[in-house]
């Protein structure tokens, strides 16, 4: 366990791995958290945008002058209140995305790319006037043929997005442009001398559509712009650090001159580490002069955010027969949507680094295509790649005849491993999950006709990152901590149990806020799931640094030298015969006086987070699949995975339970249905179907510790790994339940009902 | 058009707004009254996060209309804690975790305040479908059912 | 836009009738506002009925029920009496959208939206029920299933509204069910809908049944084939494949974003037996 700096405790007490009430709980359970619509200025304009209706048309004119003299329209901004931006790669959470493009991706310039692509927008006094102002825009637009899916972007003569883009990673260079962005490759050992020696050979196509990442709270963003060019701006997101890099950047403005303040964000799981309303809402207001609300419509939010990847992945792995992999092989094609940026070099990373296969190789290909800008979606890249390979794994298990829990424990990653992609793993904690599940009264239950039960693992490599907090000692010795990664989901609960450890005071003593980017330090965003990760490791160093300056402070007053005092419990306390002489001195006790012995009292941790620890999961589900119409319930699940070090039990159950679920949406009814048109069919709650609660059983999560040792607390990042395993699981377990083997998400009634059909099994 | 000048009870307080016709409730609720504990997540009531009482039945307010509400009760997320007394369920949600972003928060205590109301002692196949109008996407559900259904037991002992 | 609330039909018809633009009737808006937020219909003018007494009375009539148009789904399932008698079509208005859909939602409403997916609709035909009209002209009935003649087309006349519903007297030994089939368990639009209402002799026989089918053709379906094939039978193997045959055969569905043809062929079919056997157990123990 990682303890190398340990942990104060006040009156033996410790917060972290107690499931404390979170500070920021009574206003969310009460109405009066404030998300990002519910921020409001007086005088405000509400902007709203005007959206290609083409999934590909080239933008011939603009004409917003009829828009402009409507009465009550103050502002009107095109691609031409936008310059254009040079090509250059910047990282926003695990994915990487080009300025050139996101300037096209937030107001089209030359094309639209896709149904919802904005191409105007307009600040009004009302809504009525907003959207009767769209109406008054005229577009002439010369409609291109289209093209969607990713094999089919793939082939010559498709239909080219971008004539600029030519394949890197293929050597020679293409001499034409294609939709084919990138093509990425990791290779270790030799797979066609593995193949020869396998015993059995599974090679299998899976296909997968987009998702959304289904977040609750539509986008929302409120700017307001002085004359001189001084900028506010309110949005729920979930790096608004980014946010002002971004706004900076596209607007032309200082970054100090721009004040980001995150709002409360009501979910994100990647979807929200990109812009798209803000740098509109700034130049509505800078035209306008006067505050610019705009939120996005759930429309609009299917429409013209960023759902994930459709994706066509190859897997081909082979198994002497005793059950040990000693070849494996992946084909990754991703849609990355209308500019280059999949999630599938994470991917082909992810693809195989839960075992310790000699030969792997894994190609993978990013493709463009007429559908929104692929953002991330918690663990980008890994859930497609993890379906493909845990169903060949499963399939493999039955032809040998092995235990599909022994047969992955047979094969785990472990201590040492080198993955395929590059490192070498430390201590993990995948067998330990095989294992938990392995004892669980679930996997030992018998199962009736048409039920079915699978297993699946997976991973996730979780990152660290620069991260600034800050901790202030208050007048009456109540520390005041602000962070600046936005809670998405529990994390100033666990933040806070982290300060009170670390200085000793009681957990009620501290108080939380995210602070906005004119406050702190640059943090980068929430996503790769490192908040909690960094954070808590930043508050370390902030702590350090306050400890150390209240012992200099009482080595001053009582006149002391540095060994002959300790900060423990809360306290400076003299040591030998210096406690004989004066008493210990609370952090409280030092604040009263502060200004006499140096100065307010703070702590700053600026770090660059290192060592964050791979988190590894694996999930047990049952279900039952009625034969008659193919419909599938889920009748039980139950995750285990690594946290390393739970600082808040409770929220990372939490995180387990969530990303479960978001699984089996992904699995068995999720996906964008476009028609030949290229316009989305089901951009609404109604026909985009999530799990709702009625959908799904109480989800068991095993908290696996296998702490990460360079960590003061052992802590892993937890958010992402849970949606790793489940589209896989359920995949085995529907294969368990009918025979036959599902190569397509989701695994909808009428695909099930169909192939079940075909093999004369539809009764009951 | 002139506004519609509509009286109502919100939380036990009479009010007095005015709206368009198209305006809904919840416009008006967010907009024109500044309760914004209300949200909206859709607009189309599929995901209950607008959930208020309205004359004491469980609603969408995004699929009522301002003008419709005159002279009627309704009651929302703003109105669920007494003083400084949270109610029950908002205690439990804040015990047992059953909330991560909490943007769905608001409605899923309405509505299941409703649910507690009507049936006292419901089994988790009862909650579950009550509450399958309320979306919610960062918790999987676990922990909300079984925090209402501990309120539910708790709230029975009186 | 202009709302109006009157207080009498009479009220309700002169406005519908006089209505110089788009017109539309306000019962539960479950349909009506979705249809405005998403710039469907922008209506000019919208009548709320739901002041007028007949339009939300549930009362007994000549040993039936009547049912008025704008009574919600949660009002007819806290009705004890008419959910003992007519189980089916309380729970078809009960699977509409969700507790808070269900709050507002009418039977009215849900017929005259024009959807052939109506959770109700399929209920209230196999119910026999009739709808009764108001307009210029007067008042008129008309058997639920030629009310909606097509998606959003029904058989109303300038300035009609749907007033009440009567269920007809429940002979001994009857009752209904409402099957629906949907990809999740509650939330969506029904993919397939089947209701059925049927009534036994002292001997569990069939003496008397009706079958609807919803989502499976332009209009929800009375389908007289379907109840021939059970009556006169104790819904044996042999009549409850006579049912499925008829009801594939009575089909003719489109393939969209809920399902295939096929796939609602093949589920009509299996929610027309299932539906059949559970009316016919409600039926056995009245």
């Amino acid at each position: 366990m990682g303890e190398a700096n340990g942990h104060s405790k006040t009156n033996g007490h410790s917060y972290v791995g107690t499931r404390q009430i979170r500070p920021d709980g009574v206003d969310k359970v009460t109405g009066r958290a404030r998300f990002g619509a519910d921020y409001n200025l007086p005088g405000q304009l509400i902007g709203r945008v005007l959206r290609s209706p083409h999934p590909h048309a080239r933008i011939i004119s603009i004409d917003t002058s009829k828009a402009e003299a409507l009465p009550g329209v103050k502002a009107v901004i095109t691609r031409d209140d936008f310059a254009d931006q040079p090509s250059e790669f910047i990282p926003a959470g695990e994915m990487m995305m080009n300025y050139k493009d996101v300037v096209r991706n937030v107001m089209a310039r030359e094309k639209a790319l896709y149904e919802g692509h904005a191409v105007a927008a307009v600040a009004a006094t009302s809504v009525a006037i907003a959207r009767r102002a769209l109406k008054l825009i005229d577009v002439k637009y010369e409609v291109l043929p289209h093209v969607i899916d990713v094999v089919e972007a793939m082939k010559p003569g498709a239909p080219l997005l971008h004539d600029d883009l030519f394949t890197v990673g293929v050597e020679p260079k293409p001499e034409k442009p294609s939709n084919i962005a990138k093509r990425v490759e990791i290779k270790q050992g030799d797979v066609e001398a593995g193949f020869k020696k396998a015993d059995v050979v599974i090679e299998r196509e899976f296909k997968t559509a987009p998702v959304h990442q289904g977040y609750i709270e539509p986008h929302a963003a409120l700017a307001t712009v002085s004359e001189d060019g001084a900028t506010e701006l309110w949005t729920t997101t979930q790096g608004h650090f980014i946010v002002r890099a971004h706004c900076a950047r596209l607007l032309g403005l200082d970054m100090g001159k721009v004040r980001v303040t995150a709002t409360e964000i009501g979910g994100g799981f990647g979807g929200k580490t990109v812009v798209y309303l803000e740098p509109l809402a700034i130049a509505l207001s800078r035209k306008a002069k006067r505050p610019v609300k705009m939120v996005m419509s759930r429309e609009e939010v299917f429409k013209a955010s960023g759902p994930t990847s459709g994706a066509t992945v190859r897997v081909k792995m082979g198994a002497t027969k005793d059950g040990k992999f000693v070849a494996a092989f992946a084909e990754l094609k991703y849609q990355a949507g209308a500019f280059q940026g999949s999630p599938v070099q994470p991917g082909t990373m992810c693809a195989y680094a839960p075992y310790d296969i000699e030969n792997v190789h894994v190609i993978g290909y990013d493709v463009v295509s007429n559908r929104p800008k692929v953002a991330a979606y918690r663990a980008p890249g890994a859930p497609i790649a993890e379906y493909a390979v845990e169903s060949v794994v499963d399939e493999i298990a039955k032809k040998l005849g092995l235990d599909p829990i022994e047969l992955r424990m047979m094969n785990a990653a472990r201590e040492g491993t080198k993955a395929a992609y590059g490192p070498k793993f430390g201590p993990i904690g995948l067998e330990e999950t095989l294992n938990a599940i392995k004892k669980t009264e679930h996997w030992n239950t018998p199962l009736r006709k048409w039920q079915g039960r699978g297993v699946a693992s997976g991973f996730w490599f979780n990152i660290g990152g620069e991260t600034s907090v800050s901790l202030t000692v208050n007048e009456d010795g109540t520390i005041s901590l602000m962070a600046g990664t936005p809670d998405i989901g529990g994390l100033r609960a666990a933040l806070t149990s982290v300060a009170a450890d670390e200085l000793g005071v009681p957990y009620d003593k501290v108080r939380p806020i995210i602070g906005d980017t004119g406050s702190l330090g640059f943090n980068f965003l929430t996503g790769g799931s490192r908040s909690a990760f960094s954070g808590s490791m930043a508050i370390v160093e902030a702590a350090k640094q306050i400890k150390a300056d209240l012992c200099a402070r009482a080595c001053k007053l009582w006149e002391a030298k540095p060994d002959q005092v300790e900060f423990s419990g809360g306290y400076v306390k003299p040591l030998g015969a210096l406690a004989e002489k004066v008493k210990p001195m609370s952090i409280a006790d030092f604040a009263k006086v502060s200004g006499k012995t140096g100065g307010p009292i703070g702590g700053v941790g600026r770090i660059n987070a290192q060592g964050a620890g791979p988190s590894f999961g694996t999930h047990l589900v049952d279900l039952e699949v009625d034969p008659e119409t193919g419909r599938a319930t889920i009748l039980r699940y139950t995750v285990a995975q690594d946290a390393g070090r739970a600082l808040h039990p409770a929220y990372v159950e939490g995180q387990f339970q969530g990303g479960a679920v978001q699984g089996i949406g992904w699995a068995l009814n999720e996906e964008y249905i476009y028609g030949s048109d290229g316009k989305l069919q089901n951009a609404g709650f109604l026909d985009y179907r999530m799990p709702v609660a009625s959908d799904v059983p109480m989800i068991d999560a095993i908290l696996v510790e296998v702490g990460n040792p360079r960590h003061p607390y052992g802590v892993r990042g937890v958010g992402e790994t849970p949606i790793v395993p489940p589209l896989g699981a359920i995949a085995n377990a529907m294969e368990n339940a009918t025979g036959i083997r599902f190569t397509e998400l989701p695994m909808s009634p009428p695909k099930v009902l169909k192939a079940l059909k075909e093999k004369g099994l539809n009764k009951a | 058009m002139a506004k519609h000048h509509i009286e109502a009870t919100v939380n036990g307080d009479v009010v007095e707004f005015l709206c368009e016709t198209e305006e809904t409730l919840l416009d008006v609720l967010r907009d024109t009254l500044n309760l914004t504990g209300s949200k909206e997540g859709c607009a189309s009531g599929d995901c209950g996060a607008c959930s208020v009482m309205l004359d004491g039945r469980l609603v969408c307010s995004c699929l009522v209309l301002g003008c419709e509400v005159s002279g009627r009760k309704i009651e929302t997320i703003e109105g669920m804690a007494k003083g400084e007394s949270l109610h029950p369920l908002q205690k439990r949600f804040l015990e047992a975790a059953a909330l991560q972003c909490g943007i769905c928060t608001p409605g899923f205590l309405v509505a299941s305040k409703a649910l507690l109301e009507k049936s006292p002692n419901p089994t988790e196949h009862e909650v579950r479908y009550w509450l399958a109008g309320n979306l919610c996407r960062c918790t999987g559900y676990d922990k909300i059912i079984t925090a209402v259904m501990d309120t539910a037991a708790t709230m029975r002992k009186g | 836009m202009r709302y109006e609330a009157p207080e009498s039909l009479e009220g309700a018809v002169a406005l519908l009738a006089g209505a110089k633009g788009e017109a539309r009737v306000l019962a539960g808006g479950t349909d009506l506002l979705v249809q405005m937020r998403a710039d469907v219909v922008d209506p000019d003018l919208i009548v709320d009925i739901k002041r007028i007494p007949e339009t939300r009375a549930v009362t007994e009539e000549k040993g039936g029920w009547r049912i008025g148009a704008a009574v919600t789904g949660a009002e007819l399932k806290e009705h004890v009496r008419l959910k003992k008698v007519w189980p089916g079509v309380v729970e078809a208005a009960n699977l509409i959208g969700s507790t808070q859909v269900q709050g507002r939602a009418t039977l009215g409403g849900n017929l005259c939206n024009g959807s052939p997916a109506a959770d109700s609709v399929p209920a209230l035909i196999a119910a026999g029920a009739v709808a009764t009209l108001a307009g210029p002209a007067g008042k008129r009935d008309l058997p639920v299933e030629d009310v909606m003649l097509g998606p959003r087309k029904l058989a109303l006349k300038k300035g009609e509204i749907v007033v009440s519903f009567l269920l007809p007297p429940r002979p001994p030994r009857s009752s209904d069910a409402y099957l629906r089939f949907i990809p999740r368990t509650e939330m969506d639009i029904a993919v397939v809908g089947a209701g059925v209402s049927l009534t036994l002799d002292g001997g569990g026989t069939i003496t008397a049944a009706r079958v609807s089918l919803g989502a499976v053709a332009p209009r929800v379906l009375l389908v007289p084939e379907a109840a021939q094939a059970i009556i006169g039978s104790r819904l044996d193997r042999p009549a409850q494949d006579r049912l499925e045959a008829a009801a594939r055969a009575a089909c003719h569905p489109i393939d969209d974003k809920r399902g295939t043809t096929e796939f609602r062929i093949d589920v009509a079919a299996v929610l027309a037996r299932r539906t059949a056997l559970i009316a016919l157990d409600r039926a056995r123990s009245n």
